[in-house]
């Protein structure tokens, strides 16, 4: 299947500069899939995004946006037919919410009422309170007014979502709520979305795949969070990545996509976990109550499973006699 | 002083003065048509040219050098320059000589604001405009003049009260204006019909100014919300 987004040995210098900022990067992104570039600062990550939609021209290589080379489409059509969502939101201050989220299909030339009910339907998806649509962006927060770049990015459909550090600019706690709503949104409405960040944790948190570059655009590595974890490609990767790479293994893996074992002949005295609950928690729950395993319950509370620290060992790949090679 | 203060109520309260060609509100009306007539023609030339450059990011220096020279430039000298040249030309007295004078005058203030109004869009801004598909055109005229209209009412509003106080040196030139009060009371050594010029001239400008002022706060509504951080949210 031919995907979404596909980047064939892109390359940029830019006038003046010794070095690349971009060097030779291939990436295949499929339709409906998150991908992350991280790296460093100087890594060329926010190069590559402003390559797609060409706010940079490549100096080398393709870009292919659904089998077609991005050069063969008229710029400003290639802009309003993918979403744009940057650090600081950019909203226009002179335009109230609801025309900041009007901007692209205005620019398409839909009638008022079309434009009307697509801003009230974005507002929803967006988790935005429908009194701040008649407001300007100066009387909303950081969080609020990310949410109105998110919407505004969004409003004309586009398959393709490009997020520029989005949300580097707001408090951690207004991130994570953030975060949850894009995998919630991206849920929904599956767009295919290339995913800036300085931030490992983030990325592992939203993307499906993760590309790791190095100063100059160099790709170190291109694999899933899972993976990225597990095989670090190189010393720059394991370093970027940080420390308890297992434990975040763990928070990746929700206990029900994989084996567990029986039942537990007593279950009384036991924590329970549930199934949509990641490995970390079960972990974590032997950890606290000194226990040996953890009841694994469904949805309506009714034991499935159980889970001991064999299993959940194994559930990453780690079997504990490769433990003092792992 | 005071005997000068009560000729001067005297002079203004003779409807004498209030009737003809001569009268206040007529030379009123035509010191506003001189005033505008150069403001329109400067405006045309100083906003788009200001806001261009401001839109292209360059020419910073370049600016800065025009609009110096500019206000270093004395109306009075354009005057003196330009009157005998009217005269040969065909553009007759008052009127048209002063005009390029008053252009000279207001076109620095509202080039340097246009400028300097259109280049300080936050970047953000900007980059988010073009990322979505705006046209060049469409960036300047939708997001960076709207934005930047502020400052360019500020340059617009500071020409306005320049060439309104300085249009009264077309009385020199034999322009029918507000300035001819103060240019015969001078020669005519009459104290209260200079007064009845310089306060005339002071109204209308002041009127202007607040005029400006309510079309600012017409203009751009949205300079008023971030003055009420109170309806801010928290998430």
């Amino acid at each position: 299947m031919v995907p979404a987004l596909r980047l064939v040995a892109v390359s940029k210098r830019f006038p003046g500069a010794r070095t690349d900022a971009v060097a030779d990067l291939s990436l295949d992104m499929p339709e409906g899939t998150v991908t992350a570039l991280v790296g460093p600062s100087g890594c060329g990550k926010t190069t590559t995004l402003r390559m797609i939609n060409r706010l940079v021209e490549p100096t080398s290589g393709s870009i292919d946006l659904f089998g077609t080379d991005i050069r063969q489409l008229d710029v400003h059509e290639l802009r309003r037919r993918t979403g744009y969502v940057i650090q600081q939101a950019g909203l226009f201050p002179h335009r109230t919410v609801a025309a900041n989220i009007a901007t692209v299909p205005q620019l398409l030339g839909w009638d008022k009422q079309r434009v009307r009910e697509r801003v009230d339907q974005l507002v929803g998806l967006v988790g935005l309170d429908p009194e701040l649509l008649g407001r300007y962006p100066a009387e909303l927060s950081g969080g609020q007014q990310q949410r109105v770049g998110v919407a505004r990015a969004l409003a004309a459909d586009p398959p393709l979502l490009l997020m520029d550090e989005p949300y580097s600019a707001v408090d951690p706690i207004v991130r994570a709520h953030l975060q949850d709503e894009l995998l919630d949104l991206q849920r929904r409405v599956r767009k295919t979305i290339v995913l800036v960040t300085h931030d490992i944790d983030e990325a592992l948190k939203l993307a499906d795949q993760i590309a790791v570059l190095n100063i100059g655009g160099v790709l170190e590595q291109f694999a899933t969070p899972d993976e990225l974890l597990r095989a670090p490609a190189s010393p720059f990767v394991e370093q970027f990545l940080g420390r308890e790479r297992a434990l975040r293994r763990l928070a990746l893996q929700p206990v029900g996509t994989g084996p567990i074992g029986p039942v537990p002949e007593v279950v009384e005295g036991l924590p329970t976990v549930t199934t949509g609950a990641p490995l970390r928690e079960a972990l974590d729950a032997i950890v606290a109550w000194g226990v040996e395993q953890v009841v694994v319950v469904g949805d309506d509370g009714s034991p499935v499973g159980g889970l001991d620290l064999l299993t959940i060992t194994e559930r990453i790949g780690n079997a504990p006699s490769r433990r003092d090679t792992a | 002083m005071s005997g000068a203060l009560a000729q001067f109520g005297q002079y203004v309260t003779d409807h004498h003065h209030w009737d003809g060609p001569r009268g206040i509100p007529h030379r009123t009306v035509e010191h506003l048509r001189l005033s505008v007539t150069a403001m329109v023609a400067a405006a045309a030339v100083a906003l788009p040219l200001g806001a261009w450059l401001g839109h292209v990011r360059r020419g910073g220096v370049v600016v800065q050098w025009l609009v110096n020279i500019g206000r270093a430039v004395p109306s009075l000298a354009i005057l003196a320059i330009l009157f005998p040249l009217s005269l040969r030309y065909g553009f007759g007295l008052g009127f048209w000589p002063t005009v390029p004078a008053l252009v000279v005058l207001a076109i620095p203030p509202m080039f340097a604001n246009a400028y300097a109004g259109v280049r300080g869009v936050d970047p953000a801004t900007v980059e988010a405009a073009r990322g979505m598909g705006l046209r060049p055109a469409q960036v300047l005229s939708r997001v960076e003049v709207p934005t930047a209209l502020p400052l360019i009412l500020t340059g617009v509003r500071v020409a306005t009260l320049q060439v309104i106080a300085t249009a009264t040196l077309s009385a020199y030139v034999g322009f029918n204006g507000l300035g001819s009060f103060i240019n015969e009371g001078f020669r005519q050594q009459d104290d209260a019909k200079l007064l009845t010029g310089a306060v005339a001239v002071a109204t209308v400008a002041l009127t202007v100014d607040a005029l400006f002022v309510l079309l600012v706060r017409r203009a751009t509504p949205w300079r008023m919300a971030s003055a009420r951080p109170s309806r801010k949210g928290t998430t």
